[in-house]
């Protein structure tokens, strides 16, 4: 009996923007590639999202989401790359098997080398009523929107003013959704300036201070109780205030999703800066166990740019460890991280990078 | 983009008819049934966007609580919209493709394989 399905050089899970780097990269270095992704299309998160990227211009400076999503697409149409869609990776199993279901099909999949680039989900804050209908993630409308071209609602409160949060808003107002408030419970705005300023200029209060209390409503959202904070984020007696909408979008962050890299036996810490817990991994993107590799999101909460220069450095260092020192690969390494600690230099790096460095101090 | 108004008249239905950036390019308009009700979607996007196009927002009724959940993360993880599909329980409509003729119900609690 055959003992795996199939078999390949490199495993890379999750057709995102990491995963599609280092994709692109170890098959471009002569390795023989699988990327698996259990969405119908490859893209990951970078499909829905219709601005325009910030950065120097080799990480797609000035480039929508979408439109990065193509390029990547097109540079892993490569004979050494064999992309599995529509496949769910269910398991980690002994020696580097991966368990994948694709089309109600259940096949074992091995590689030597294996890049977990699992992205991350959405998360939820706590509230009375934060489960009924019209209580959504921001990511998930913007999904809804900007890849199906469906409105969720009609007048919407956002919650948070990360990159996410003021992105999304003005998406929202794109779309021709009206948004009637964002607040955020810290002293100032999460995300960049340039974001926030749009928004102020079409009329959208930003309230920073303030919190949601409740939603109003019994099988959908009819309404929004929000209110004022102190300094300790307790809440103000007497400044609640009742808002008329139908959708309420939570934009309070993401945490890395490291189901696999747990059960593969990757040493996994709680990392607070990185959005939670994360397989330890060195400056080469390698976990605790050798061959099994992580990149993007699932390695700490960033950004695509960053997603894409530690998918590159996976590939690259996969490769490596598979072939032994190669000139090509080591000069993409250094590129991406010279690259990388460029971007984590900005105000907007700091968090990511003490998370990174921590890392480092940790023994595995 | 002109200052918001409280009612844009860009929105008639919960499809988007005109966008700045994008188009959206759709399968073709198929009929399906949710509770028994003949509905419009189109072939391959997700049940629920479907369902939300019509304005249906209540996906599924919780077993202990009885509380209504609809649509949540849209990219199959949290679980909030599992309903059932030609008799098939706990399919997470957020991203299972529409076909022509499905029966969509609402689940209530944790669904009956029969």
């Amino acid at each position: 009996m055959k003992k795996y399905d199939s078999e390949y050089e490199i495993c890379i899970v999750g057709a995102g923007p990491a995963g599609m780097s280092a994709a692109a990269i170890s098959a471009e270095l002569g390795a023989k590639v699988a990327i698996i992704d259990d969405n119908p299309i490859v893209g990951g998160q970078l499909i829905k999202q219709t601005h325009k990227f910030f950065g120097s211009k080799n990480h797609y400076c000035g480039v929508r989401g979408v439109d990065i999503a193509k390029i990547l697409e097109e540079k892993i149409k490569h004979p050494n790359v064999t992309l599995m869609l529509d496949a769910s990776v269910v398991g980690y199993y002994e020696e580097n098997v991966l368990g994948v279901v694709q089309h109600d099909r259940f096949l074992k999949i091995y590689a030597p080398r294996i890049i977990f680039a699992t992205g991350a989900v959405e998360n939820l804050i706590a509230f009375p009523n934060n489960d009924i209908p019209g209580v959504y993630g921001a990511g998930a409308v913007q999904t809804l929107m900007n890849v199906h071209g469906v409105l969720p609602g009609k007048k919407a409160l956002m919650v948070g003013s990360g990159n996410i949060g003021l992105i999304v808003s003005y998406q929202m107002m794109q779309a021709g959704i009206e948004v009637v408030a964002l607040i955020e419970i810290m002293d100032k705005i999460g995300g960049y300036n340039v974001h926030a300023a749009k928004l102020r200029r079409l009329g959208v209060p930003i309230l920073t201070f303030h919190t949601i209390k409740y939603a109003l409503g019994k099988d959908c959202v009819t309404g929004a109780v929000i209110t004022k904070v102190n300094k300790k984020f307790q809440p103000i007696k007497g400044t609640d205030k009742k808002l008329k909408v139908d959708m309420i979008c939570l934009a309070v962050g993401l945490t890395p999703l490291s189901e696999l890299l747990y059960q593969a036996g990757c040493n996994v810490i709680y990392i607070p800066e990185l959005g939670g817990n994360v397989a330890w991994h060195n400056e080469d993107m390698e976990t605790s166990k050798p061959g099994i590799f992580v990149a993007g999101d699932a390695s700490g909460i960033e950004e695509a740019s960053t997603g894409m220069l530690e998918g590159r450095i996976a590939g690259a260092s996969a490769y490596e460890s598979l072939k032994g020192a190669n000139p090509k690969a080591e000069e993409i390494i250094l590129a991406a991280k010279d690259e990388l600690g460029k971007i984590r230099q900005g105000p907007f790096g700091t968090k990511p990078r003490l998370g990174k460095e921590k890392l480092q101090t940790i023994t595995h | 983009m002109p200052k918001q108004t409280s009612n844009p008249k860009r929105v008639r239905s919960f499809r988007i008819n005109e966008h700045p950036i994008l188009t959206f390019s759709k399968g073709r308009l198929v009929k399906f049934y949710f509770e028994g009700k003949e509905i419009e979607g189109y072939e391959g996007e997700p049940i629920a966007a479907a369902l939300i196009a019509n304005g249906v927002k209540v996906f599924r009724i919780t077993e202990k609580m009885k509380r209504a959940r609809g649509f949540f993360c849209a990219v199959g993880k949290c679980s909030s919209c599992l309903m059932t599909v030609d008799s098939k329980p706990n399919v997470m409509v957020c991203v299972e493709p529409l076909k022509e003729g499905m029966k969509v119900e609402k689940q209530t609690g944790r669904g009956k394989l029969e």
